[in-house]
């Protein structure tokens, strides 16, 4: 199921923050705090970015993703603490920082009274693009994003998937280097997903930085080269996939007795250990009727490290207080 | 700050210069208009119902109680009721625009974000002085005869699209202000009855002692009977003064009203 795409190793996987220099990353972010009134959202996130890489913030409904791709889109200002793209520092030249970037958010903000290609050719014009050069621009994306025959239709007529590919497809018309994805499959069925992700990956080959905030294990599983869980407003681990499933353990088998009880017993990939358990219940008395041996998951080590079980669907979940 | 990070930053877009991205906002406000049912039916279909409903199916009773044709006495208060409830549809749209996370994509990018509420409310202008030139048509076939001198058009004129703005802008202020779609279309009832409430369609004597104070004194019917002075030929400086006094105070309130609650819409 992981479909693995070519990927540089990212260039520092362990540990927590890395005091990397400023301008080579992408994204900087150092002890943002963010409260509204008396409730903290964000206490005390810092991470890094290098440029180029894919980086998925995996966390549970309220545990502060939006509020911090928020801070980092220049939307709203920290309580404390100090972000930076690409070496520009968000609060002091914000005009700088949306030069460099575009946001898709999970609800495409596109315009549903205009077609997909007036929507494109719109924002282009915005951008200071020629006419022509705008709708040469719309054509290409249009084209890249598998929306040319849908280009003249309306984009009310649209389904979920394909707004937000239109979506997408109009933050990149200025070629920005720093992409943030906001959820970019939340309520998606399976093939569109699968399409977004195809696109992520696109994206990663041509060198964007692509900043991805999602609920969803899976998609942190396939598409990042780096992961930061974030839950109650801080980051509770960090590292690839790889590190945070080893985080949890290794291997365990799971055995189907002839009662038809379950039992889960650890192994640590070692057959011998397999051996023994199996022996164990054979001289127990108990037969087992069916074993299966299980890797540990992302969902393991989400369950680990934030005590509560990964997302499967959309749902309500509150504010997750430590 | 520092020169090396933004080598390989890709083209930088400075947003389009001087007023284009005004321009470009308000072209797709017009095409919105065009597109959308609402709109085209409030600036076209309703001022020819309510202009010939008020003539042909209350005139006769009313053409006593004004003293002279009741076409002459009802149209410019028709103008004005048929520009503000085109003018209140500025609140919905805006409205749309924030709640469907359209302005906030605009904010993070390299533009003026605010463009898209001038845009709006220059086509609302547009839009609503197509929708008076049609109650003008349409009263002038049911017998509206205007005797005002081409300076007095100017007037007329200016003083349409000063308060067609103005209504424009307070709808947008309206607009930014709802928290809810049902909020921001509550401004159409608002237009709609507003004048009612003035001179617009009956003399004031007409009214209950405590509307009556309110409807001889409100602004649109200070404007209202300016337009009628200068319809007829007869302008009455006292109704122009405080009308355009009122508009320009109005007006003010409402762009800084409107200023202040943009910034606020994002800020959450």
């Amino acid at each position: 199921m992981t479909t693995q795409t070519t990927r540089r190793t990212p260039s520092r996987t362990h540990g927590d923050v890395t005091e990397t220099d400023v301008a080579e990353a992408a994204v900087s972010v150092r002890d943002i705090h963010k409260s509204y009134d008396d409730r903290a959202v964000l206490s005390g996130v810092s991470f890094d970015v290098s440029k180029g890489q894919v980086f998925a913030l995996l966390g549970p409904n309220g545990a502060g993703k939006t509020t911090l791709i928020r801070i980092l889109t220049t939307l709203i200002k920290p309580s404390s603490g100090t972000a930076s793209v690409l070496g520009h520092d968000l609060t002091k030249d914000p005009a700088r920082v949306r030069e460099l970037i575009s946001v898709t958010g999970q609800y495409a903000s596109v315009d549903e009274e205009l077609t997909g290609m007036e929507n494109l050719v719109m924002i282009g014009r915005l951008l200071g693009e020629s006419k022509r050069g705008a709708t040469a621009r719309a054509d290409e994306l249009l084209a890249e994003f598998d929306l040319t025959d849908a280009g003249s239709r309306r984009v009310g007529l649209y389904s979920g998937g394909m707004r937000r590919r239109l979506d997408l497809a109009a933050g990149l018309i200025s070629s920005p280097p720093v992409i943030f994805l906001d959820e970019p499959t939340t309520g998606m069925d399976t093939r569109s997903r699968s399409a977004l992700w195809n696109v992520v990956t696109r994206l990663a080959e041509q060198g964007k930085t692509i900043f991805l905030t999602t609920q969803y294990l899976e998609e942190a599983d396939t598409l990042a080269d780096r992961i930061a869980v974030l839950d109650g407003g801080t980051i509770v681990a960090s590292g690839t996939a790889q590190e945070l499933k080893r985080q949890v353990g290794g291997e365990s088998i799971e055995l189907v007795l002839d009662d038809g009880t379950v039992a889960r017993e650890a192994t640590e990939g070692d057959p011998e250990r397999v051996r023994q358990v199996l022996n164990a219940y054979h001289a127990a008395g108990k037969t087992v009727r069916t074993f299966s041996v299980h890797a540990p998951t992302l969902d393991d080590a989400f369950l680990a490290l934030t005590g509560h079980p990964a997302a499967r669907a959309p749902q309500d979940t509150k504010e997750n207080a430590r | 700050m520092n020169a090396p990070a933004t080598q390989s930053a890709g083209p930088a877009r400075h947003g389009a210069r001087g007023m284009s991205s005004e321009l470009v906002f308000t072209k797709r406000s017009v095409i919105h208009s065009l597109r959308n049912l609402d709109s085209l039916v409030t600036a076209v279909v309703a001022p020819v119902a309510i202009m010939l409903l008020f003539v042909t199916v209350f005139g006769a009773a009313l053409d006593t109680t004004v003293g002279g044709a009741y076409a002459d006495y009802v149209t410019p208060g028709v103008m004005l009721l048929c520009a503000g409830f085109g003018a209140a549809l500025t609140a919905t749209s805006i409205h749309t625009d924030v709640s469907k996370g359209f302005i906030e994509r605009l904010r993070t990018m390299p533009i003026r974000a605010s463009g898209v509420i001038f845009g709006h409310v220059f086509a609302s202008v547009l839009r609503n002085l197509g929708s008076t030139v049609i109650v003008m048509f349409v009263a002038v076939a049911l017998g509206f005869r205007p005797t005002a001198s081409p300076a007095e058009w100017v007037g007329i004129s200016a003083l349409l699209v000063a308060y067609i703005l103005v209504f424009t802008l307070i709808a947008a202020a309206w607009g930014l202000a709802a928290t809810s779609a049902d909020s921001a279309g509550m401004f159409s009832f608002i237009a709609l009855f507003l004048p009612y409430l003035s001179t617009a369609f009956i003399p004031v004597d007409n009214l209950p002692g405590f509307l009556r104070g309110f409807a001889e004194n409100q602004p649109l019917t200070l404007v209202i009977e300016a337009l009628r002075g200068l319809a007829t030929g007869s302008p009455d400086q006292h109704t122009l003064v405080l009308s355009a006094v009122w508009l320009l105070g109005l007006g003010v309130a409402a762009t800084v009203l409107t200023t202040v609650l943009f910034r606020r819409a994002a800020r959450k």
